[in-house]
């Protein structure tokens, strides 16, 4: 068990450096050096200014020193620069936006609600309604429901979200005009206007997702009905709802706990084509307008951030199967 | 699927169940033997669902093929502009401009023809998945043979790169290192040839995408490696090259063709996805997300044209994932879904 852990463990840390070098190693790739980038066209910038953003910025040191200390400053802090152009980057300091000089920690901080409101409300939508279509469907084998309910895991996981966004936005805001067009607003400012403005991205995510989750939970769910325990619970006269709800759903939903945990893990690292679709400024949406202006200290930092989010998922995840399912032994 | 398996099937297939291999019915018709191959297109081609997905799958590529005769046909280029046709505001006259000469409607603001944009959008995502999708099945076979057959140091090192490339934010990371190729290619000025960008997203759905097949082919040859009929083939003196490509590879193809087949979709959603961020297929290529996203401006005045690029997108991968499950279906009947 703990043997199982440390080697999960060391993996998740190596695979972590592995995406921190190599995105890293972008950072120099581009041609333009950040410092000219950000010096502007040959005229304005004359080598002196070129040197002394070089400074400020703190690239005039060998590169592998440059990581060292940018890997420092996310646990530490760090100062950027040195002399009179230091600059004081407080823990977790993640470095300067290389556009508007705003610390790329506070960009993060402003984004990362807005990801993580849409992702909760959507894994929220798409657990429920996956999980319980799946297990009824499971239930009521060869009924009418279940024809419907595969028909719709089967068309649904085939739905871009390019198109059912959009169509979300024609309905209810353009046709109906039962919803207006959504802002986000921070959950702690107005709880009300937050959910209203998250319910178009939640559904729309949600609900495609439910797709192949209600699949996942019917196939296992199916399987597990089959099993001995299944039969010697009602055998023994334990009340269906009992054996279905209690005994039949812990066994069959440990693969669901994987998928979502992966999936979780994989959305928090920023949902950009929502955001995009929806007009929220989340993590994702960040990252990518940073990426299409070369301001690479924000991408790194989104980059990493969208790694740790996966890997800590593969983590949770895999604790999480212990304790859920009894069988699993790890080792 | 091992021999007598193979035999028990075909027994199955043709009505007579559960005899003995070789045994003659008591109906005194002959036993039938038929390949796995044989058997697999007998059971498509008793799946409706199966049958219709595969006829818009051949409709789809034949447009797809067929982009520039579809083009002299209709008479309209993807690129050639009708602003005859649009008000003064950019928006297309009359409902969306369908009309006799203009089958799915003008585009606003540009004033292209929709449905020749879609074709030959249609010609690009197929390309892209398409090439994507055989690079990376060619990728995954050979690392995962390889990882399986060998085991040991070279297996645990293959396994911790696919264990690497897995946990990568895919979506993230292209945002990261498209800009960044791109910049270092051609720099901030010069333009881009037409052919880099399809290369670029092919070259990066082929580094993120190995690493499933390679799994799944791993696992598959660690079982196999372990069969009599691979010990016949060493101890007849083959060498390592003949064991992992001819004796072992021939028994991978049927889950090998599935993952290919459910790989394509998934490559052109991931297509069209970057395409309407904006860092995929660029300007004059025509692209079925970069539609989508151009449309998404007009979505308040002209709802038809988001509604009708999605809905061909949507098709595209709907008509690949159901003929996928048909395939899953018939190459292996034991599975369930």
């Amino acid at each position: 068990m703990l043997r199982f852990f440390v080697r999960k463990l060391l993996l998740a840390v190596s695979t972590l450096f592995a995406v921190s070098v190599l995105t890293f190693g972008l950072f120099f790739a581009v041609p333009n050096n950040p410092a000219e980038l950000m010096c502007g066209n040959g005229k304005v910038c004359s080598p002196e200014r070129l040197e002394m953003i070089e400074r400020r910025m703190g690239l005039d040191v060998p590169v592998p020193q440059q990581y060292g200390s940018f890997m420092k400053g996310i646990f530490a802090g760090r100062t950027i620069g040195e002399g009179d152009a230091a600059r004081e980057c407080l823990r977790p300091c993640l470095g300067f936006s290389f556009r508007n000089d705003e610390p790329v920690s506070r960009i993060v901080g402003r984004t990362l609600p807005v990801t993580l409101s849409l992702v909760a409300g959507a894994a929220v939508v798409w657990l429920l309604i996956g999980v319980s279509v799946g297990m009824i469907s499971a239930l009521r084998r060869g009924t009418v429901f279940d024809r419907l309910a595969v028909g719709f895991s089967l068309v649904g996981a085939s739905m871009p979200i390019l198109l059912f966004g959009p169509l979300l936005l024609i309905v209810f805001v353009y046709e109906t005009g039962w919803l207006s067009y959504p802002r986000y607003v921070p959950i702690t400012e107005n709880p009300l206007a937050w959910a209203s403005a998250m319910i178009l991205p939640w559904l729309a995510l949600g609900f495609l997702n439910s797709a192949s989750y209600a699949r996942l939970s019917r196939a296992q769910m199916l399987e597990t009905l089959t099993e001995d325990f299944v039969r010697t619970a009602r055998a023994k006269g334990l009340p269906k709802a009992t054996v279905y709800g209690r005994h039949a759903l812990r066994a069959a939903i440990t693969p669901i706990v994987t998928i979502a945990g992966l999936d979780l893990g994989t959305y928090l690292g920023g949902t950009v084509i929502t955001e995009t679709i929806f007009g929220f400024t989340g993590l994702g949406k960040a990252s990518l307008n940073a990426a299409i202006n070369l301001d690479m200290p924000v991408v790194m930092a989104t980059v990493l951030l969208a790694a740790v989010f996966i890997v800590a998922a593969n983590v949770v995840v895999d604790a999480l199967y212990a304790v859920i399912d009894p069988r699993v032994r790890l080792g | 699927m091992s021999e007598q398996q193979v035999v028990a099937q075909a027994a199955v297939v043709d009505g007579a169940g559960g005899l003995e291999p070789g045994a003659v019915p008591a109906g005194g018709k002959e036993f039938v033997g038929r390949s796995p191959g044989q058997l697999a297109w007998l059971r498509l081609r008793r799946d409706r669902v199966g049958l219709a997905s595969g006829g818009a799958l051949l409709f789809f590529v034949l447009l797809a093929v067929a982009a520039p005769l579809v083009e002299r046909l209709y008479g309209k280029g993807p690129l050639e502009r009708f602003p005859e046709r649009l008000d003064r505001n950019g928006f297309p006259l009359g409902y969306a401009g369908v009309d006799a000469e203009h089958w799915l409607g003008i585009q606003p603001n540009l004033g292209r023809d929709v449905f020749i944009q879609l074709v030959y959008g249609l010609r690009t995502s197929l390309l892209v998945a398409f090439t994507a999708a055989l690079l990376t099945i060619g990728l995954g076979i050979l690392v995962g043979v390889v990882a399986g057959y060998l085991g040991g140091r070279v297996d645990a090192v293959l396994t911790w790169f696919v264990d690497l490339t897995m946990a990568f934010p895919f979506f993230i990371f292209c945002f990261a290192f498209i800009p960044v190729a791109v910049n270092q290619f051609y720099g901030v000025r010069d333009a881009e040839a037409t052919w880099f960008r399809p290369m670029l997203l092919i070259a990066i759905f082929v580094l993120f995408n190995w690493t499933y097949t390679a799994r799944l082919v791993r696992g598959q040859v660690l079982s196999l490696r372990e069969r009599e009929f691979v010990d016949a083939a060493r101890a007849a003196g083959a060498g390592l090259g003949h064991i992992l490509f001819r004796q072992l590879l021939p028994n991978l193809w049927a889950p090998i063709l599935v993952t290919f087949s459910l790989n394509v979709p998934a490559l052109i959603t991931a297509e069209a996805a970057l395409s309407f961020l904006g860092i995929g297929i660029l300007e004059p290529t025509p692209d079925l997300g970069r539609l989508i996203s151009d449309s998404v401006d007009f979505i308040r005045e002209v709802p038809t044209f988001t509604i009708v690029g999605g809905t061909t997108l949507f098709l595209l991968v709907l008509s690949f994932n159901l003929f996928g499950d048909a395939l899953r279906d018939a190459l292996d009947p034991k599975s369930t879904r």
